[in-house]
């Protein structure tokens, strides 16, 4: 399993007049004038994405020629095309930096092969999730890392404060940041994004499993390519240099097989995929293990107990946690969104409350993931949500609620 | 209606999408009754005292692809301004409010069960109940076609 939230959290409430309302390309208003545009924000607009600012960068939320859920759709047959270059890449260097990023994160990175991936967490001193991340050990002197954009201020403070006090301890450790004027970063996702990209690069992509990464020449640019990603779909992540990202992301839409998705897409891919969204599902405030991502904390480090957070967090792997996130289904009826309330279908007690929901396009009603009191976890618990005053039936229910396709050994 | 949205919408494409469907909407409101709008872009048409509600091109883009409608019950009584039902998207919910004040007498099921038909014809097949004007005077109150336009251009 696996995969990383990667937007920020921007479920606002707002009454929509049509002076919020802007065209991309003529104007912007104070709020918005901030905003960065990614190295493919000119094919966004060739191509007709309806541009928004997201978390502080100009994104698309969807292409004129597919409506939201037509392009989840096409997305789980066939592939899509995300810019994701708003994400903070992160380029460490050093003898040490194995050791410092395993003072911030549960991870195992000493297990781990040069060439892998991991989802992991940086984690507070009270075993909070300050963010979550995807890191790649390129070798025992090279990460690379990818967070989140709605957590890049964050990151960068985290990393660059902690690394400068493992150096005045004489540790070896660099960290490089790159902002989207240096590199581009897309996402191929769906069942055929391998087969497409195999026409287009020299790396032989059957080799590259699920959660690993290479550098290679796609479409002629020398990027690197981790097979991961935030749909539930077979897929990978391209980082490119930012002057070269129209050209290949140009070179794989040349394959019909293969249309740009924009945010609107990505979020209902990633909920059927059961995957948190940094801001939604999981912030400071809970732990992996709350967040029901125990699986996080590596065996070597439960042992070590010496992670942020980690004596709470050991403690509440062995006595339990108090509430936990799950997968809540509505197969008819109003899709929950953050902040609906769950109750106790019988005694309309409250037990807690939903963090993402949307309807989903390859099930039909609603999928969405929630908090709720420990003893109410198990799936297949019925439970009440309230929608715009009315309790509405729903229950606890696996993750996944679509299955992975995952590129894994069998 | 307000919508409650993940994302600020619309740029320039969706923008001149709208303006050619206005052009080619307003056709229609020759061989029916005109359409009076509100600030939240609902519409109203009315006919021997009953008004026909529905929400504006404007406001279905905003929202995008319509799957989910919930309608007022038929008998219920309802204020100008009221909230009385609402429609969600894959990536946004929006609450829809009555424009005008009277009893609900009817509701378009069509679209209940083919919420897209909102998006498809917002004017027509796409509209969401009919009311029994109880104060047919508050129409003054709402803008005619060419005052919504310009209301659309200058916000």
């Amino acid at each position: 399993m696996c995969s990383i939230s990667r937007t920020k959290a921007l479920i606002v409430p707002r009454f929509l007049t049509p002076k919020q309302i802007v065209p991309a390309t003529l104007r912007w208003y104070s709020d918005e004038s901030k905003a960065t545009k990614t190295p493919l924000y000119n094919l966004h607009n060739k191509y007709g994405g309806k541009v928004v600012d997201f978390a502080g960068f100009l994104l698309p939320v969807q292409y004129s020629d597919l409506s939201l859920s037509e392009s989840h759709l096409f997305t789980r047959k066939s592939a899509s095309i995300f810019d994701v270059s708003h994400m903070l890449q992160t380029n460490v260097r050093g003898k040490d930096c194995l050791s410092w990023f395993e003072t911030l994160c549960p991870v195992d990175l000493k297990g781990m092969k040069n060439g892998s991936s991991s989802l992991t967490v940086f984690l507070n001193e009270k075993g909070g999730i300050i963010d979550d991340l995807i890191v790649t050990k390129v070798n025992d002197e090279n990460l690379y890392v990818v967070s989140n954009a709605g957590r890049l201020a964050v990151d960068k403070q985290h990393m660059k404060e902690t690394s400068e006090l493992f150096r005045k301890k004489g540790k070896d450790v660099h960290v490089q940041f790159f902002n989207t004027s240096e590199r581009a970063l897309i996402a191929l996702q769906g069942p055929k994004a391998a087969s497409v990209l195999q026409n287009v690069t020299d790396i032989p992509i059957n080799d590259l499993m699920f959660m690993t990464s290479t550098l290679g020449k796609v479409a002629g640019v020398v990027c690197r390519v981790t097979r991961c990603g935030y749909t539930g779909e077979d897929g990978v992540e391209i980082s490119i240099p930012a002057e070269r990202a129209e050209e290949v992301t140009e070179a794989l839409l040349q394959f019909d097989d293969v249309k740009l998705a924009g945010l609107g897409a990505r979020d209902s891919l990633r909920l059927e995929a059961g995957l948190c969204l940094y801001g939604n599902d999981i912030d400071e405030s809970v732990s992996p293990v709350e967040a029901n991502l125990t699986w996080l904390i590596a065996k070597r480090r439960r042992a070590e107990d010496n992670f942020p957070g980690s004596s709470i967090i050991l403690r509440q792997i062995k006595e339990g946690v108090t509430k936990r996130r799950v997968g809540i289904r509505m197969e008819t009826g109003p899709p929950a969104r953050k902040g609906a309330v769950l109750k106790d279908s019988k005694t309309s007690e409250t037990v807690g409350a939903i963090t993402s929901g949307c309807p989903a396009p390859s099930l039909g009603g609603n999928v969405a993931m929630g908090y709720v009191s420990e003893t109410l976890k198990k799936s297949g618990t019925e439970l009440l949500v309230n929608i715009r005053g009315k309790d509405v039936p729903c229950v606890v229910a696996k993750m996944p609620f679509v299955p992975a396709k995952y590129y894994v050994k069998k | 209606m307000v919508v409650c949205s993940v994302f600020r919408v619309t740029s320039r494409l969706a923008r001149s999408q709208l303006s050619a469907q206005c052009c080619s909407r307003a056709l229609y409101s020759t061989e029916h009754k005109p359409r009076f709008y509100t600030k939240k872009h609902e519409w109203v048409s009315v006919n021997d005292n009953i008004g026909t509600v529905g929400i504006s091109t404007y406001a279905q883009e905003a929202l995008g692809e319509v799957v989910f409608v919930q309608l007022p019950e038929v008998g219920k009584e309802v204020a100008a301004g009221d909230e009385c039902g609402a429609l969600e998207s894959v990536k946004a919910a929006g609450e829809v409010y009555s424009p005008v004040s009277g009893t609900i007498t009817d509701k378009n099921s069509e679209v209940e069960s083919k919420p897209a038909l909102i998006n498809k014809s917002c004017y027509e097949e796409g509209w969401l109940f009919r009311v029994k004007l109880s104060s047919p005077e508050e129409l003054k109150q709402l803008m005619d076609q060419a005052t919504y336009d310009k209301y659309l251009e200058e916000h």
